[in-house]
């Protein structure tokens, strides 16, 4: 399988400067957003400790909880279905449907189907999969991933929109006022949801005590997705399982605020009991949690509740979009989660960060993001899965940086480097560090040389 | 072995080591409650409040709120409408209804979020189908926050339950605010007690 070359797909993206400006700004407002909402409330850290402590409490007990699950939302007459990986999740989802002579699914958004590719699966069978979160179904049209598990379509502009709703659901091309084109969406989806004969959802949380699918949503569409057809499917990742009821009221509080700095999502949805005349089937997927919960560094990860904050504040992720990231997960989570998967393919994206630990810092269930993808370097170095320039460069700065004699040569002659060298050495493909940037001018002295001159004679 | 045991059994065996399950406090604070704080997080998250008519004609209220709506809904016997829900068959046949009324069962002061299941939609798709909704509620229904608001315990034995927090809304295309995405285009809360004249 080919690697993902990160740098080399933000390239792209940098290219298109209005799109990179917009990308970054308003990726940077939900960020500043989501901190106001948690400087209001003086709980914030204390709900951040108490949602990564019923985490990791579930995780270590993960199995009676799935069993409890099971237990009570078979008890409520919904069917619960296992899927060992994605292709078994896709055939289950398949059969379910075929069985019951469904063609038609409307579905609201669930990173979890991306991850199994679900979509061409049942395309290739005859089933018409209708996209009806805005995000989603603006990256369906254009057969493109979402490229942010929360905003789909963050990297688009208006007038995208616009080519891409003009050629495909009839709207002006010209025409790419906002509301004229979500207006358009809302006008196209809502016959599919009146006669769809399936409908399904992701889940944020799933309730062991109760068998509860809980989906936070802002658009309406989960709901018209659930209550219109005759057959609701909900396809689950099995760490989204939680013990209680009570414990719903941590996670709420911050889901929303951490993802978009709204205090809520517009709709907290409780799913328990198919409407009678209708049945209800949940998918609980593996597909590679089970073998993550065992590593001893990485289980962490799979605290996560997809809120998309780490992505957010992360200056390298708003500088190349997560298409680049060749990956269903991107940013920060991505970086970490998307290796347990493939190694090889994704062994670029550990090195698509600065480690500045932002997305740590920000992380509403304390995941130690910008530690495991300094792990995964490590594992990556070890494994020979590094870039040959890569590991030529490091074998370099390590004999560098490990003796202080060569490290003093090094720092004051690129200070010379900076100030004396032909711009052409500086701003050159060899030089990752001239790419889309001057480089500052170099100081007078360096520390060192400051330091023995004020300092060293005491 | 079944892919659930075979699930089941590799979580099992790579659970790391037992962590202790925390207890949840419920984070009270001033001003708690209020309806105040309830009508301020409404008008935040996108909906309205309007005050209860004086001489407690609701049905008069939502011609007053809405003159050009053509179907009324009421899913509460406190206002009669002109689109009887008893009488829906299918869920989708609420497509054509301009305006629906329910009663809300508590609110949430923290987020302004009204608490409604299935026993209060009656049918389901009223408070998503309809191009605009009203919620009735109870100014003594109001919790101080959702630690509260999950506390309801009994609620959760609920079919179908939902936190509603304003108009259903989207952000997607460059961040621009639009409510009215694929549910209900406006919700104006009424904040007045069942039966009260």
């Amino acid at each position: 399988m080919k690697r993902i070359d990160h740098a080399e797909g933000s390239s792209k993206f940098i290219k298109a400067k209005d799109h990179l400006d917009f990308h970054d700004k308003r990726l940077w407002d939900l960020r500043k957003k989501r901190d106001r909402e948690s400087e209001h409330l003086p709980e914030w850290e204390e709900l951040r400790t108490l949602a990564s402590a019923i985490k990791e409490h579930t995780l270590t007990h993960l199995a009676d909880y799935l069993e409890e699950f099971e237990r009570n939302a078979t008890r409520n007459g919904a069917h619960v279905h296992w899927a060992k990986d994605a292709a078994e999740h896709n055939q289950i989802v398949f059969e379910i449907m075929s069985a019951r002579n469904a063609r038609t699914l409307v579905k609201a958004k669930s990173m979890l189907t991306d991850e199994c590719e679900m979509r061409p699966f049942l395309a290739n069978r005859g089933i018409e999969v209708m996209e009806t979160d805005l995000g989603e179904r603006i990256q369906q049209l254009d057969d493109e991933p979402p490229s942010h598990i929360v905003v789909p379509a963050v990297h688009k502009l208006k007038t995208d929109v616009a080519r891409v709703f003009s050629e495909n659901i009839g709207t002006d091309p010209k025409n790419s006022d906002v509301h004229y084109l979500a207006e358009s969406q809302r006008q196209h989806t809502r016959p599919y949801f009146l006669k769809a004969d399936a409908g399904m959802t992701g889940a944020n949380f799933a309730v062991a005590e109760t068998g509860t699918v809980v989906v936070c949503t802002n658009e309406g569409n989960a709901d018209l997705s659930v209550h219109l057809p005759k057959l609701y499917i909900a396809s689950i990742g099995i760490e989204k399982v939680i013990p209680r009821i009570e414990h719903l009221g941590v996670f709420i509080r911050m889901l929303s605020r951490s993802a978009l700095g709204s205090p809520i999502t517009q709709l907290t949805s409780h799913f328990r009991v198919p409407r009678e005349g209708t049945e209800m089937h949940i998918v609980l997927v593996d597909n590679g949690r089970s073998e993550r919960l065992g590593m001893s560094d990485f289980w962490y990860s799979l605290k996560c509740i997809r809120c998309g904050a780490c992505m957010n504040t992360c200056p390298v992720y708003r500088r190349s979009g997560g298409l680049s990231y060749g990956a269903t997960y991107s940013g920060p989570i991505g970086v970490i989660i998307d290796p347990t998967f493939n190694l090889r393919k994704y062994s670029s994206l550990p090195f698509a960060s600065t480690l500045n630990g932002s997305c740590t810092a920000v992380c509403p269930v304390r995941i130690n993001i910008h530690e495991q993808i300094y792990k995964w370097r490590q594992i990556i170095a070890e494994r020979h899965q590094l870039p040959f320039v890569k590991q030529q460069a490091m074998k370099v700065a390590g004999k560098v940086l490990s003796n202080p004699k060569l490290y003093r040569a090094a720092v004051e002659g690129a200070g010379a480097g900076i100030e004396h060298l032909p711009r052409f050495t500086i701003y050159s493909r060899f030089n990752a560090w001239g790419k889309q940037r001057e480089v500052p001018s170099a100081p007078q002295f360096t520390f060192r040389q400051w330091y023995v001159k004020n300092r060293g004679k005491k | 072995m079944s892919s659930r045991d075979d699930v089941l059994a590799r979580v099992r065996r790579n659970q790391p080591a037992p962590r202790p399950l925390p207890a949840v406090p419920t984070f009270d604070t001033d001003p708690g409650s209020s309806l105040e704080r309830f009508k301020t997080a409404v008008l935040r998250m996108g909906g309205k409040v309007a005050d209860p008519p004086a001489d407690g004609d609701l049905d008069n209220l939502i011609g007053r709120l809405f003159p050009d709506a053509k179907v009324i809904c009421s899913a509460t016997p406190e206002l009669v409408g002109n689109r009887p829900i008893g009488e829906v068959r299918e869920p989708a046949d609420l497509d054509d209804v301009d305006v629906g009324v329910v009663r809300a069962v508590y609110g949430v002061a923290e987020t302004g979020s009204l608490w409604l299941t299935e026993a209060e939609f009656r049918v389901n798709t009223l408070g998503f189908l309809a191009q605009h909704l009203v919620v009735l509620l109870d100014p003594s229904r109001i919790v101080g926050n959702l630690h509260h608001a999950y506390r309801e315990r009994a609620q959760f034995d609920a079919g179908y339950g939902v936190f509603m927090t304003g108009p259903s809304a989207t952000a997607d295309i460059e961040g621009v605010l639009i409510h009215g995405a694929q549910g209900i285009r406006t919700l104006t809360v009424v904040p007045v007690a069942a039966g009260s004249k």
